[in-house]
């Protein structure tokens, strides 16, 4: 696998599929709430 | 004496086996996301003008004035550029994960002295609160995840640093509608809300960085991604060398990358500060039609538009950039930047709304484009060691720009406006002299060469003279 560590070093939690997916939820969930507010306003233009 | 290492230290947070580099972008996006609200500061400016009337189309006489809340994010944008340029190095040494907790303080901390000022109605609270405090909580996370990001990703630094980025554009989409939802909210409680809504997002981005701070991780020394083999010899523009930030100010190459961004910026800020009064006043009734104009909502609708397409473009165009080439990326931003800023003024002359929607949405994907590809082009010539630090630096251009594209803007169109011009023609000299400073922003570009090997950093030699 690309993303995997190959030395040792201060932190040695390996991270899973879902941590990983789970995060980008974190930060997409929010960033796709801003991004549909902005895509509606915009629709005024086209109306 | 026996030393302890704190969690926040360096040390700690160097990547075991195992963990995935993927979740370093979350990280970066979490501190991204949340400082890109200074963007949307605007949306508290009417609010705050009507603290003590209670009304925003009838300001008390004591009410703060347009030109007072101006200031709060000028302030602002200037302690981002001075804070990324100040605290550049002390990141590079302590790492990312104390940086980001530093920025979370003093960005969350700066939302609750100005809510303090609001509440007591002081405006010289607020400017120490949201635009000092705050304002170097917005330089030290915007460069905090950049030069980690470099180093998991050094097989797509352009990928890597436009996600993060585009987090900055994607934070102002976030916080405009969070913060008009939380005054509606809190109306009853507070004048206008404003108070309780800037200590409510002060909280709220305090606990959504908090996730960057436990989340970011640097990779171990000497690791790399499989199957990516560094180059052992360096190209015409990319480095296999480093060269520390004091050094990097005393090239040639920093400054024009100075010039490069400060006028793509400056540009930049010329159609933003004029897309929403450029386009009712061009396509209005009276040129469309009655009833064909473009309205004051559909002009909001432009405005968020070109939002969308500046995030757009800050990932798009940094990641081409990984194809194509940093120099030439930024030759497309001058090259086309310039023939589409002189033909703004054709367009609206013309009436051609569609094309004139079309090229300023081209525009501002490249405005954006600029900021996210920066950082990439700087680890080209500079390489990776001190990557953020040097970035830090540069973004005192972005500081200069924010100060001066408005200052220009507003006298330009002004002057016009004096002699008598009207809707259109009011714009053009602003948008032919944004052309001429992307003329200014290509010959820089294209004067960029590769870092002389006397400014390389030398471990050995550093070590003789310690």
């Amino acid at each position: 696998m690309e993303n995997r560590m190959n030395s040792p070093a201060a932190d040695a939690t390996p991270s899973s599929g879902l941590q990983t997916l789970l995060a980008w939820l974190y930060v997409g969930v929010p960033l796709f709430w801003g991004v549909s507010q902005t895509f509606i306003k915009a629709l005024a233009l086209f109306q | 004496m026996a030393t302890t290492t704190s969690w926040l230290d360096r040390s700690r947070t160097i990547a075991g086996p195992g963990f995935n580099r993927w979740l370093i972008p979350p990280a970066a996006l979490a501190v991204h996301l949340a400082i890109g609200q200074a963007y949307a500061f605007s949306v508290f400016k009417k609010p705050m003008g009507a603290l003590i009337s209670g009304n925003v189309d009838a300001p008390a006489p004591t009410d703060w004035t347009a030109g007072q809340l101006a200031v709060i994010f000028s302030i602002a944008i200037v302690l981002l550029g001075l804070s990324a340029a100040v605290f550049g190095k002390w990141l590079e040494r302590v790492g990312p994960r104390k940086a980001m907790l530093a920025s979370a303080l003093c960005f969350g901390g700066g939302f609750f002295i100005a809510a303090l000022g609001v509440h007591l109605h002081s405006i010289w609270l607020v400017y120490f609160g949201y635009g000092f405090v705050g304002g170097i909580g917005l330089g030290i996370g915007y460069i905090s995840p950049v030069s980690t990001l470099i180093k998991w990703f050094p097989d797509r630094p352009g990928v890597a640093t436009g996600m993060a980025i585009m987090g900055f554009g994607g934070g102002a989409m976030i916080g405009s509608p969070l913060a008009v939802a939380l005054m509606a909210y809190f109306k009853d409680s507070a004048p206008m809300g404003v108070a309780p809504t800037m200590l409510t997002m002060g909280a709220i981005y305090l606990v959504f960085m908090m996730f960057g701070v436990i989340t970011i991780r640097v990779p171990a020394e000497g690791w790399k991604p499989a199957g990516y083999v560094p180059a052992t010899q360096h190209t015409s523009l990319i480095t296999t060398a480093n060269v520390d930030a004091d050094t990097a100010i005393k090239t040639p190459q920093f400054w024009l990358l100075w010039v490069v961004l400060c006028m793509n910026v400056t540009a930049g800020i010329g159609v933003l500060e004029t897309a929403s009064p450029l386009i009712q006043e061009t396509f209005s009734d009276a040129s469309m039609g009655t009833g064909l104009g473009v309205t004051a909502a559909a002009a909001a609708g432009f405005v968020g538009l070109l939002s969308l397409f500046n995030l757009v473009g800050r990932f798009f165009w940094s990641s081409a950039s990984d194809k194509l080439g940093r120099k030439p990326t930024y030759m497309i931003y001058f090259g086309l930047g310039i023939a589409l800023y002189a033909l703004v003024p054709t367009l609206a002359g013309n009436h051609s709304l569609a094309l004139f929607v079309i090229v300023c949405c081209v525009i501002l994907s490249m405005y954006g484009g600029g900021f996210a590809t920066i950082p990439a082009y700087l680890r080209d010539l500079f390489g990776t060691m001190q990557v953020g630090a040097i970035h830090g630096r540069l973004l005192t251009a972005w500081s200069t720009a924010g100060i001066l594209g408005p200052l220009i803007v507003n006298y330009l169109h002004q002057n016009q406006k004096d002699k008598g011009l009207t809707g259109a023609e009011a714009y053009q000299t602003v948008f032919y002299v944004m052309a001429g400073l992307l003329v200014v922003g290509f010959i820089a570009n294209l004067l960029v060469t590769a870092v002389n090997e006397k400014y390389h950093y030398k471990e050995a030699a550093r070590r003789v003279a310690a």
